[in-house]
This record gives C-alpha cells, structure tokens and sequence, in this order.
C-alpha cells in the first residue's frame, strides 16, 4: 500500500524528518506515537501534499505510484485521506454540498459515474446516524461553529463517504470524550478491510484500545526510534516516552 | 514550484476573453462628438420631447456647468474630457420605433440573444418582462400587454415622458435632484433613455421586470435614468444587467436611478453589473458613474438593494435608501468584486428619518490582482428617528498581496433611542481552507469558487433565483485561478 523510504522532509529551514522508512501493506494498522514536536504531523502532512513541507530526500509509493509527484487533489483521488487535527472552518459552504462536491471530483477522476444529489443525501444520512450525527447537522456550513467532537466526527464522516485506500488520522482522538472516541473508532473500524490501511498519528495509548494496530512505531526528532506491536504502545503509557527514547536514541 | 504554477495560471486566466466584448455591426445616427445646450435641445428634440423636459435638462446642464467632479473617492484615473464624448447613439433601425417585437431588427435580437437575453417572450425567461436598452435608445420592452392588464407602466423613459408626463413630472428628480452630484447633473441634462415602472395601488407585481443595458458604439456615454414607483400596498422586483464591447478607450456609464415606495409597498432592486472591466493591464473599461437613491415615502414600505458588481474599470455608487415612513425598511446587499486593475468605491447610504425605521447593509468586498476594492458607507439617524435600527457588516476577502481592500464606514446618530450595529473583517482566501478542499479531491478552482460563493452567500440568496445562478457563474468566471 504505501512504501516510504529515507524520507526527509523540511519545514521553512528547518529539518523535521530526518529519514523516515515505513512499510504499509494493505490491511494493516500502523500507530505512529512519539512526544510532542516530534514529526508525526509533518509526516502526516506529506503525505497529503501539504505545501509547507518540503520534502527533501526520500521516496513515497502509494500502490506503486510516487506519491510525490501528485498534486493534493490527485492524492486525494488515489484513496489518501487525511483525517485532520484541527479541521479548518468553510463558512458559508453547506456540510452536505462540501462533501457531494468532493466525493463526484474523486469519483470523475477514477472515471466513475457521478452521484446524483438523491442517492446522495440517503447516503449520507445513513453514515452520519451510525456516527450518532443528527440530520440538521448536515445542512450546517463545513465545521462552522462546530464543537471539537463534532468536528472530529465530521472528519470522520467524510472518511466514511469518500472511503479511501489510505487512512492517515492525525490525533483524531484530541479533545474527545469517550462517546466522540468510541463513535469515532466505530467509524475506523468499519472500514478496516484486507484493501484498506490506516496511518494512526497519536500521543496516547487510549485511542489504540479502539482501534487495535497491528504495528506501532515511536516516532523522535524526525526517526522511528522503535517498532513493535501493540505491547510497545502499552509500555509507552507505563514508562513514559523518555525511557523508551533513551534507551532507543543515541 | 506549485505556487509557481499557480501563478501562472493565475495570469493565464485573469487574462482570459471577456464573454461579452463583441461588437454589434449595426448602421447608426450618431451625434458628433460634444456637449452644449444646443446637443441638449437636438436630443431633446430627437426624442420629442414636451417642452418641460428641455427646460428640466437645461437647468441641469446650467448648474453642472459649476460644478467639479468629485474628488473624495478612493479611485484614480484620468479627467474626462466630456468634448470628447458622444451623447447620442441610435440603430437606424431603430428610427420607425418598432411597435412589437416581429419589427425589431434581427441584429439587434441576435445581440440580445447571443448575451443570454432572448427577446422572445416564450423562451427561457419567461417569467421576466425585459426592456432592452441599446447605446442611447430602448429597442424593444417584453410582456407590455401582459402587463397593462395589470394597470402596470413598464416602458422606455422617453415613451413615459411623452405619455405619461404627469407622473414624470411628479416624480422625476425627487429622489435625485438634478444637483445632488457632478455626475447625477449630467445625466439629468444628457439622459438618453432608460426604464420607467408604475405598479398602481394593490397590485403585486406578477412577474420580474427587468432592464438590459448594452453599450455598443465607441466613443459613446451611456446616459440612462430608471424611475420607479411603487403606488400603495405594491409590490415589485426588478432587475438590471449590463455589458459592453472590449474597447481600449474608457467609456463612461453614468446613469441615475431613482425608486419612491409610497405606503406598504415593496420594491426590490436588483443589479448584475458585468461591464467591460479593462484588460489585465487596466486599458480601457467603462466608468460606472452611478447613482442610485430609493425613498421609503410611505409607512410601513420597505427598498432593498442587491447588487453583483463584477465588471468597470471604476465602479462608484452608493445605491441608498431615505427611510422617511415610519416602519420602513431600508436594505443593501453587495458583492463587488474587483480583478487586474479594476477599483471600486461603493456602499450604501441609510437615512433614518421616521419612527422605527430598520436599515440592514451586508457588504462582501472581494479583490485580487492589482485591484482596489473599497466599501463607503452612511447610517444616519435623524433626531426624529425615535427606535431607529441599523445592522452593519462589511467583509473583504482578498487574493495575493498586491491588492487592497478599505473599509469607510460613518455613523450620524441623533436620536439615542437607536441601536446601531457594525461588524467588519478582513481576510485573505485561506490556504488552509483550500487544502482542506483540496485533501477531499476537490480540484483548486472549485475550492476557490466553493470557498468564494460561502463568502457570499448572504447576499446571494437575496437575488431572484434565476440571476442567483447568473452571478455564480461570474463570480467563478472573475475569479478562475486567482490564487498567487
């Protein structure tokens, strides 16, 4: 699914990724844990496409294809989906047209037909019941006004709409109570399947007790310092990340 | 290397072809060049016209002839030499006055066609009557009979001056007298044509009406004057569109528009304004020296203004409302979107005069390239004005950094019983909105017309449906690649 050799991304003039190698196979779950500043977000970002991370060095392949040559939307439209922080507001936009818009771009470019408004609204009401969502919520502009759960669960709504090939969640699990969190894991694992893999970017080890991953990387100053299986994140909660980077960092 | 290419298809589609410069080849009687009372009394007599109207233009050209452009604008370009200008265009055509539209020249509804206006009474806007204004001379006015049956005057404003001069002469400067400004004077003494609408008393006004402007000889200045008034417990929309050929000269565009609701009535007021902007270096374009003033004469009436500005090199007008019943309700609603060199100096004017009076103002500057986009705008509450409202809000949204966006608001209250209200803000198009987009799928150009649209949709949905779509399409045509 996605292969990511020695990559090296910059931010203005400072180096955030130092070499990063990954290897995703279609079907897994991978959490990427680490402290604060330590590149899970650029990683997560560059993998979008994000403007303001330069990759320097380094190869991405998504299903064969280099990565980064695409433009945002191309990426988009090849199955990657970024499940964002702190999603931004679109005022004025309706929540429901936003994502309509979105799902017939992608579904031109892979030279499906288009989705008419119809089909679409049943279909959007059914996802947003099973993410707890009521209807008036879709008519809302795109997060405007939004609290942070409901626009968590938005994020997470478009996922399950757009249902992409690459999952890269970036702290999906901030702010959430445990309703939002355990709504939002619902979401994830319904589309976990052998054609489907998931990037988790997290601090803590409670969202992975939602989403179970099948590997787990500590990410630090811009390496993956270790990887394991679920047990790793459980010892980062126990010992917290300083031992784990000291015994791991040099 | 992406913003990079981004700027390039920014300049390659700000410099994209105009949609509506072509040129109509039409033989036409011209005035020569040049003003003076002896052009005012030829055009006057080419309209034969009664005799009250020369006299009320040559008032106005006496008075004009001491006046000074105005200077206050933030707004640059060159005097106008107003020798140099043309005062009177007509189709030869035209001469006989058509008495229905199977006698009006095919070129001139192959004009209208081709500009998205058909004539024809049975296509596609059928639910609007259409009065179609061609250089200096109206050519054909849809749904007259229609209409009449309703007791309603929808006609060409020489046709008004000649067959219905009572009302012309009570009305005709009350809202805008012929000194109220440089640019108002002069269309009062040069004033070719325009629309004039009477809805009698009761009568809810059964369809759209609607003018189209055309400007189509070079050289020429387009001279208009709409008057409107709605009789007790009317009701009525109208619409105005306009567009002109791609010249390198400037042209000027100064019309006046004046509205008077007598008591419960209603008149909505709506402008798509897509004249020749200049080209990406900010040659040639129209003037749209403009002014337009509405009077809430009667309790309880109620003037809303929306407007759509795309299009001029200079836009200037302040389209207001003299809330003078009691109870009435004044409203402005713009979009005006500035590009390459265009600029803009344009709000609104509220006068509080009677009791409870309510005036809403939503403006929605957008500016990119070189542009200059400025909001200019008074609420004033008169001593009297007991109870009087106003709600304020003033956004611009801006593209690259090359451009401006001024905000001038002024408040005159008199009256401490009012509750008065401004909102204001500024932003660029937000890069992170556009990835958010973007990270859906969706592709650059909707994201800004998605983006752009939400930005204006408040005052989008107050125009009437059909021209909604209009101006969403010209907003995204104005605006396709305007991300640096």
């Amino acid at each position: 699914m996605l292969s990511i050799k020695n990559l090296q991304v910059n931010i203005g003039d400072k180096q955030i990724l130092h070499g990063i190698n990954l290897q995703v196979n279609p079907g897994e779950v991978h959490a990427i844990m680490g402290p604060n500043g330590s590149g899970k977000s650029t990683l997560a970002g560059t993998l979008a496409g994000r403007a303001d991370c330069e990759v320097t060095t380094g190869e991405v392949e998504l299903l064969g294809h280099d990565l980064l040559k695409m433009s945002i939307e191309d990426r988009a439209a090849q199955g990657v989906f970024l499940g964002m922080q702190n999603p931004v507001e679109i005022p004025g936009v309706n929540n429901t047209y936003f994502l309509r818009t979105a799902l017939n771009n992608i579904r031109k470019k892979n030279n499906q037909p288009e989705i008419d408004a119809f089909d679409f609204i049943n279909l959007i009401k059914e996802k947003a019941g099973f993410l707890g969502l009521d209807e008036a919520f879709l008519s809302r502009a795109v997060n405007d006004g939004f609290s942070g759960g409901e626009k968590k669960r938005n994020e997470i709504l478009q996922m399950l709409i757009l249902e992409p090939k690459l999952m890269v969640l970036d702290e999906i699990d901030s702010g959430l109570d445990v309703d939002a969190l355990q709504a939002v894991a619902a979401g994830v694992n319904s589309l976990r399947s052998s054609e489907r893999s998931v990037l988790l970017v997290t601090h803590y080890q409670r969202l992975l007790n939602y989403i179970v991953p099948d590997y787990v990387h500590i990410l630090y100053q811009g390496k993956i310092i270790a990887s394991g299986n679920k047990e790793l994140a459980l010892r980062v909660e126990k010992e917290g990340y300083a031992k784990i980077t000291k015994d791991n960092f040099q | 290397m992406a913003a990079d290419n981004t700027k390039n298809n920014l300049e390659q589609t700000l410099a994209k072809d105009y949609k509506h410069g072509f040129v109509t080849d039409i033989a036409a009687d011209a005035f020569l060049p040049g003003l003076s009372e002896n052009v005012i009394r030829l055009l006057s007599e080419k309209k034969n016209e009664p005799e009250f109207m020369l006299e009320w233009r040559l008032q106005a050209y006496r008075h004009w002839l001491t006046m000074t452009p105005p200077t206050w604008a933030h707004i640059k370009y060159a005097p106008i030499d107003y020798q140099d200008i043309i005062y009177y265009s007509a189709p030869k055509s035209n001469e006989n006055q058509p008495k229905n539209l199977s006698e009006v020249d095919p070129k001139l509804l192959e004009t209208y066609k081709k500009l998205g206006i058909p004539l024809n009474e049975h296509a596609k806007l059928a639910g609007v009557a259409v009065d179609a204004i061609f250089d200096s001379v109206s050519v054909a006015t849809t749904f007259k009979d229609k209409l009449t049956a309703v007791g309603i005057i929808f006609c060409p404003f020489s046709e008004a001056v000649r067959d219905y001069p009572d009302l012309v002469k009570k009305y005709l400067g009350s809202v805008v007298s012929t000194k109220d400004n440089f640019f108002a004077a002069l269309n009062a003494a040069v004033f070719s044509d325009g629309s004039f609408i009477y809805i009698p008393k009761g009568v809810r006004c059964p369809l759209e009406l609607s003018t189209y402007f055309r400007i189509n000889a070079a050289q020429i200045g387009q001279f208009e004057r709409t008057l409107i008034i709605a009789d007790d417990d009317s009701y009525v929309s109208y619409l105005e569109g306009c567009s002109a050929p791609m010249r390198a000269e400037h042209q000027l565009h100064a019309a006046v528009v004046e509205l008077v609701a007598l008591d419960r009535a209603q008149i909505k007021y709506s402008t798509v304004q897509n004249w020749y902007p200049g080209d990406k270096e900010g040659k040639g374009g129209i003037y749209n020296f403009v002014t337009k003033r509405g009077i809430c004469k009667g309790v309880n009436s109620k003037i809303a203004w929306t407007q759509i500005e795309t299009g001029s090199a200079i836009t200037w007008k302040y389209p207001s409302v003299i809330l003078a019943g009691d109870n009435a309700v004044g409203e402005f609603y713009s979009v005006a979107l500035t590009a390459n060199y265009q600029q803009a100096d344009t709000g609104t004017k509220m006068i509080h005069l009677g009791k409870n009076t309510r005036s809403t103002i939503i403006s929605k500057g957008i500016s990119a390239g070189h542009a200059q986009n400025t909001y200019r705008g008074l609420v004033k509450v008169a001593s009297q004005a007991a109870n009087a409202r106003n709600y304020s809000q003033c956004d611009s949204l801006l593209f690259g950094d090359q451009c401006g966006a001024h905000t001038f608001p002024t408040l005159k209250v008199a009256n401490s019983t009012a509750q008065v209200e401004h909102e204001a803000s500024t932003s660029k198009i937000n890069a992170e909105q556009l990835f958010y987009c973007r990270q859906r799928g969706i592709t650059e150009e909707d994201a800004i017309a998605m983006i752009v649209n939400g930005f204006c949709k408040t005052v989008f949905q107050e125009l009437p449906l059909e021209f909604a779509v209009e101006a969403n399409k010209l907003i995204r045509v104005n605006l396709e690649g305007a991300v640096g």
